[in-house]
């Protein structure tokens, strides 16, 4: 399966070298020497007047994948769309709280959410190529950006980087929208990577995917992610396991004066603590598969 | 009965016959059905058969010299300069579509991709009723408002040009453009949207190259609906051109002219019968049928663009 491409992994200089990396226990436990990246305190979010998300604090780590796991509506989704402010699309979402990015804020005033979303990618549950060609998506962000040098070279390794150059260098021309579902996901994270961003956000990438373009996505995360902080929603907690260091549970609570759910974070931690001795009784039911 | 119920059930053929009533209202709900659709197709060849009919007429009878290289248009004298009709509605379309496209793409874009959901609740109704003028109004605006505050501004044009017809045009095509050229880009996904602002672009950007391109084919149909109405548009150039009936051949948009639509009108208003020279009266199915197929085509055009907007994403 998926995590036997972990042992090929060389992992980031950042880690304790008394830490156990072997595949087993690869979740790395908390250790000093850990890059944050993002560093996320009592985050609401709202659409209009009704909370959807309250009070998440977490800290996602440089080089590692971080998967947000939790029933349908507990907000995995949104808060994901806070960390490149994607939530800035929607008219009536209202954030509270700090996204720290580097110790910056990135709903601070001065924030500009386009150079937020030039260094934070983001991958979508549904495959969405441009109805352009292979090539023109890969260089879609590059030329936007303004970045001078060989397009060819950038799009090469881009499309390399997913795992897709040898199955389109072909026919680099062709429209994106001809290749199967799974191509057009790595085709999804070739654009994404093109711009040669720090941070990768995977809205459940493998949803739409067969278990074989599932497995290829899911190597391909234990590939790229000594270059890449991923940060990965799923529903799928067998995925989860497979390929995230750290686990962020998040489940939904009934509001007792409307019939509304807000959801929270329940617990973050290593995925391997969170899937064999979490410390919340609701993480526990969850993962044994005894609710959601 | 219910000793009946416990038999096992004897089925015939005349069972499975049904209601004869029902059978029958069927078969009048589909007669009345295909007959609305016969009349209306049956309407349109009788159109087609009396316009070909006379410009057949035209066609064989006429001395062509008097339609090709002749000095204007006076049917009732026996010239038939078509080229003063043609140059009159190209200039009338070309200017409206100078003024519609522009203006109605960028309301369409405002509309579709600025627009807050209840700004553009408010200001779609309003955009449609410019549609629903009557364009003999609009005619008299461009006599009364867009000559002299805006032609005779830049030009030394007299009250009734090609060039206010033309505007006024444009300024009734640019609803149709709005709107069809709003549902094109309104069908593009939002998913592509978010594709775009998930790569760092700006909103403008996004638009001009994930939405616009995406709907293409939409923009070229209602640019191409808006053409052919524009061509067909008929009150406004009576009104505003100020050619009454005859027009010496000229190219210039800020004099006076006339389209093909116009010089039907002229010809046929005022009277139950056409005056003139022996085919005077046929001259004016000819110039139809020139329009007929100049729309025809545009049309067909149109409609191939629209069936491609489907295979797009």
């Amino acid at each position: 399966m998926a995590s036997t491409s972990t042992t090929k992994l060389t992992e980031p200089a950042t880690v304790d070298p008394n830490v156990d990396v072997t595949p087993e226990t690869r979740g790395r436990p908390e250790v000093s020497g850990r890059e944050v990246v993002f560093e996320v305190s009592d985050l609401s979010v709202y659409y209009g007047s009704f909370r959807a998300v309250r009070d998440v604090n977490i800290e996602i780590n440089r080089h590692e994948i971080t998967a947000f796991i939790g029933p349908s509506g507990c907000g995995k989704t949104t808060v994901l769309r806070c960390l490149n402010r994607m939530n800035d699309l929607i008219e009536i979402a209202r954030v509270e709280g700090r996204v720290g990015y580097h110790g910056v804020d990135l709903y601070d005033r001065e924030v500009n959410p386009v150079e937020v979303r030039r260094r934070i990618g983001m991958v979508f549950q549904k495959p969405n190529p441009f109805p352009k060609s292979i090539y023109d998506n890969v260089a879609y962000g590059p030329k936007i950006a303004g970045t001078k040098g060989n397009m060819d070279d950038v799009v090469e390794k881009a499309l390399r980087g997913a795992g897709l150059w040898d199955e389109v260098k072909s026919r680099l021309k062709a429209s994106g929208m001809s290749l199967s579902g799974g191509q057009q996901q790595r085709l999804c994270i070739a654009r994404a990577i093109a711009t040669d961003p720090e941070v990768l956000l995977m809205d459940e990438p493998c949803s739409a995917l067969d278990p074989i373009a599932t497995a290829r996505i899911e190597d391909l995360m234990q590939e790229i992610k000594d270059e890449y902080t991923i940060v990965i929603v799923t529903h799928n907690m067998q995925q989860a396991a497979r390929v995230s260091d750290r686990t962020a549970f998040f489940t939904t609570e009934v509001n007792p004066e409307s019939d509304t759910r807000t959801g929270l974070l329940v617990e973050a931690d290593s995925t391997d603590k969170m899937f064999s001795n979490p410390s919340d009784e609701r993480t526990e039911n969850y993962v044994t598969g005894r609710f959601g | 009965m219910s000793d009946v119920s416990l038999q096992p059930p004897q089925l015939q053929l005349s069972d499975h016959r049904g209601d004869p009533r029902r059978v029958r209202t069927e078969a009048i709900v589909k007669a009345l059905l295909t007959g609305a659709a016969g009349i209306s197709i049956a309407i349109s060849a009788a159109i087609v058969w009396s316009l070909a009919r006379e410009a057949f007429t035209f066609v064989t009878q006429v001395e062509w010299s008097t339609v090709l290289v002749s000095d204007g248009w006076f049917p009732r004298q026996g010239v038939y300069d078509i080229r003063t009709l043609i140059v009159g509605t190209l200039w009338v379309t070309v200017i409206a579509m100078a003024v519609a496209g522009p203006i109605g793409l960028g309301a369409a874009i405002y509309l579709s991709e600025y627009a807050r959901p209840n700004v553009r609740k408010t200001l779609k109704p309003v955009l449609e009723v410019l549609a629903g003028i009557p364009s003999v109004v609009l005619g008299f605006f461009a006599v009364s408002v867009i000559a002299p505050s805006v032609v005779q501004r830049f030009t030394d044009a007299g009250l009734f040009s090609v060039a206010s017809a033309g505007i006024a045009v444009g300024i009734l095509s640019i609803p149709l453009v709005a709107s069809v050229s709003e549902d094109a880009l309104r069908s593009v996904p939002s998913a592509l949207r978010e594709a775009g602002y998930g790569l760092g672009a700006k909103k403008i950007t996004t638009v001009t190259t994930v939405v616009l391109p995406a709907a293409v084919s939409g923009l070229v149909a209602a640019f191409i609906l808006a053409v052919s109405r524009a061509i067909g548009e008929t009150m406004v150039v009576f009104i505003a051109a100020g050619a009454a009936g005859n027009q010496a051949f000229e190219v210039s948009p800020t004099e006076p002219g006339l389209t093909l639509t116009a010089a039907m009108a002229t010809q046929a208003q005022g009277t139950d019968q056409v005056v003139g020279e022996a085919l005077t009266f046929q001259s004016l199915y000819f110039v139809g049928a020139v329009l007929f197929i100049l729309t025809l085509v545009l049309n067909l055009l149109a409609d191939r663009f629209v069936r491609r907007v489907r295979q797009a994403y």
